[in-house]
């Protein structure tokens, strides 16, 4: 199913991008970077490009290389192999230019507990060496839109993790970057707060600003992202538009539950039977999700009747079954082959 | 793949690099820079006083304890007639320093630890040695308040006051035994796996280092194996001139402060010899910072 994928993603990167973003303009290239840590292969060989002006999502689960490929991009980490270039600058060979486009703010908050924020933001544009008035403007900017102004003069150890999530996002805002590098800005967010950095982030992406995000979150991303790429133990198994990966899976999508909690050994039995139907291609089980079913079907208009026909025929119960385009957590699904168990609500 | 545009990095380097900025512009930078994450340090040193305080107050214990310890001592010995306190008030004050100095790493490693060092290495810094220097000019800060109140309680404690040359020179050893354990501090906190292992370090280092000095004892006390291992502690050679100023108060620089087995070292020539000592460690931390640092 992932050779499917990577064949179609090749097509998919040669075209010309949607949404008004000028492709021959490339913000980013990652082309085959490597990085180890003594046994393990963090990131075992990555290559994707970001278009100018583009929210470019990073996906995987726990463990693949994401932070490590944004650490190697944003001249933290030091990559074993491979090119990597901001603008045309190369990262390796001139870091203080990169850094200057770069704004980064990692998986992890980076701040000073005993310092307000407002103290924690004059500190973080002395060291963009912004101009006194610059730093008035700037500060108050984007503590107005972080929503942070009452906490402004608050010390940081008092904030709630949603409100250090935000000053963290603002301190990597001072000095404008051309390019923004976010490492699960929402996670562990409540809806409130991750609203105010979505619109953040739609509102930086209108005003020009490139956008490199990993979340875990897949309708996020999928609501987000002009285009993703999928990594899964250190390469990218799946890259281009959520539309068009989610075609490229091709089919409709059905869920299905034999009892709330169906016995490994019943489901892997009607999966046997499943699987013998014309109009279903595969069926992937869930374990996370109470051994339901997960069946690609064709888009045919008959198929759920199909499906109880033989379960009635089978005696067995039908607990809940339903049906749906491909969703961007099937093209994860089923290109990694794990489920990402994190829904958005 | 292939139509990736890349231009060859020399080509696009030069176009960007920092050195393109003048001089005078980078030196601004640094200075806003250093200022700025020294201000951070003085933050956080007023908010959480308690590290002050402590800080304060175990010099003077010491002075206390250890002066009512030896309280009924025969006159004369310690090799000088009087309070031990005079004899003790050297190595109280260099001790502190030694100590306030082994520490500095330790907000550094925490930095480190905790992904703030990284936010911190993501901004274009004119030089990334702006946060050892901040750390530097922090901790010297900090040592010289420390060495003022001990000097001023020693004087209250009636154990003698220098005048304002042996305070400024007292101050001047003080601040080269600082830049040189700092120096130190800041290479293991860059070069050390986490925490842990720094204090660890930090603590076989500390305690057998006041013990292999002339801190608390004479040299004439100790067994030979002992005095050479205190004449090799470049501790003894910050403590013996500034006792030397305590129980001479017609000291000058070219008194004899240390008669070692090689040779005799005067006050000038112990700081000459902490000078070497603060520039080696200086310079053989460079190539380390460098690779952490970039
Ligand atoms: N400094 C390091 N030393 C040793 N191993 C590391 C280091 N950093 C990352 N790794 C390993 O490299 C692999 C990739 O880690 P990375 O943090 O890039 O994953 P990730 O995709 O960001 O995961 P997550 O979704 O959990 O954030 C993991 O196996 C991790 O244990
Ligand atoms: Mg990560």
């Amino acid at each position: 199913m992932s050779i499917a994928i990577d064949n179609r993603h090749n097509g998919i990167q040669a075209e010309p991008s949607n949404g008004g973003v000028d492709s021959t303009e490339i913000a980013i290239v990652i082309q085959n970077l490597k990085k180890r840590y003594g046994t393990v292969d963090a990131v075992k060989n990555v290559s994707l490009e970001v278009r100018s002006g583009e929210i470019f999502g990073l996906l995987g689960p726990n463990g693949t290389g994401k932070t490590t490929t944004l650490g190697c991009l944003c001249t933290l980490v030091q990559p074993d192999e491979g090119l990597l270039e901001v603008y045309g600058i190369s990262v390796t060979q001139n870091p203080a230019a990169v850094r200057q486009r770069l704004g980064y703010v990692a998986q992890e908050v980076a701040l000073d507990k005993m310092m307000t924020g407002r103290e924690l933001l004059e500190m973080h544009s002395d060291l963009y060496h912004l101009s006194k008035a610059q730093q008035i403007d700037r500060i108050q900017s984007v503590l107005t839109t972080l929503d942070l102004v009452e906490y402004a003069d608050r010390l940081i150890g008092t904030y709630s993790g949603g409100l250090k999530k935000r000053l963290d996002l603002a301190a990597g805002l001072l000095h404008n970057p051309q390019i923004l590098v976010l490492d699960e800005p929402t996670a562990g967010l409540d809806i409130e707060s991750r609203q105010i950095m979505w619109t953040l982030i739609r509102q930086l992406h209108q005003s020009g600003t490139t956008i490199l995000i990993t979340s875990h979150y897949l309708e996020e991303i999928d609501a987000l992202a002009d285009r993703v790429a999928i990594l899964d133990r250190g390469t990218v198994i799946a890259l281009g538009s959520p539309q068009d990966l989610k075609k490229s899976i091709g089919g409709d999508r059905v869920t299905l539950r034999v009892r709330e909690f169906t016995p490994l050994s019943e489901a892997t039995e009607v999966r046997e039977h499943l699987l013998k139907l014309d109009v279903v291609k595969s069926v992937t089980l869930n374990e996370f999700q109470g051994n339901s079913l997960n069946l690609v079907v064709d888009a045919q208009s008959d198929v759920l009747a199909q499906i109880e026909s033989k379960l009635n025929s089978l005696n067995l119960p039908l607990f809940g079954i339903s049906r749906s385009q491909p969703s961007l957590e099937d093209v994860y699904l089923a290109v990694t082959g794990k489920c990402i168990t994190e829904p958005l609500n | 793949m292939t139509q990736i545009i890349s231009p060859t990095p020399s080509a696009s380097s030069a176009q960007f690099d920092y050195p393109d900025l003048s001089l005078s512009i980078r030196i601004l930078h640094f200075i806003q820079e250093t200022r700025a994450l020294t201000k951070r340090l003085f933050i956080q040193l007023i908010r959480r006083p308690s590290t002050l305080i402590a800080g304060l107050v175990q010099p003077l214990m010491w002075l206390v304890l250890f002066g009512a310890l030896f309280q009924n001592a025969p006159d004369g010995f310690m090799g000088t007639s009087g309070q031990y306190q005079k004899f003790l008030g050297a190595g109280v004050i260099v001790f502190t320093a030694f100590g306030g100095a082994l520490n500095a790493g330790l907000p550094v490693m925490f930095d480190r630890e905790f992904g703030f060092l990284n936010r911190l290495l993501m901004a274009p810094l004119a030089s990334r040695s702006s946060i050892v220097v901040a750390s530097a000019i922090f901790i010297m800060s900090l040592s010289l308040l420390q060495t003022l109140v001990i000097v001023g309680t020693i004087a209250i404690l009636g154990a003698g006051l220098p005048n304002v040359l042996g305070i400024l020179l007292i101050m001047a050893i003080v601040m080269v035994l600082v830049l040189a354990v700092t120096s130190l501090s800041l290479a293991l906190a860059f070069s050390l796996k986490g925490h842990v292992e720094l204090i660890a370090v930090i603590l076989v280092t500390n305690l057998p280092l006041l013990f292999a000095s002339t801190a608390l004892a004479p040299i004439s006390f100790m067994p030979t194996w002992l005095q050479w291992i205190a004449l090799l502690n470049p501790l003894s050679y910050a403590i013996e001139p500034i006792r030397y100023i305590y129980q001479h108060p017609d000291w000058n620089l070219n008194a004899i402060a240390i008669v070692a087995p090689w040779g005799s070292v005067s006050l000038i020539g112990c700081l000459g010899l902490l000078s070497a000592f603060a520039a080696i460690s200086f310079y053989s931390i460079q190539p380390l910072l460098k690779r952490s640092l970039g």
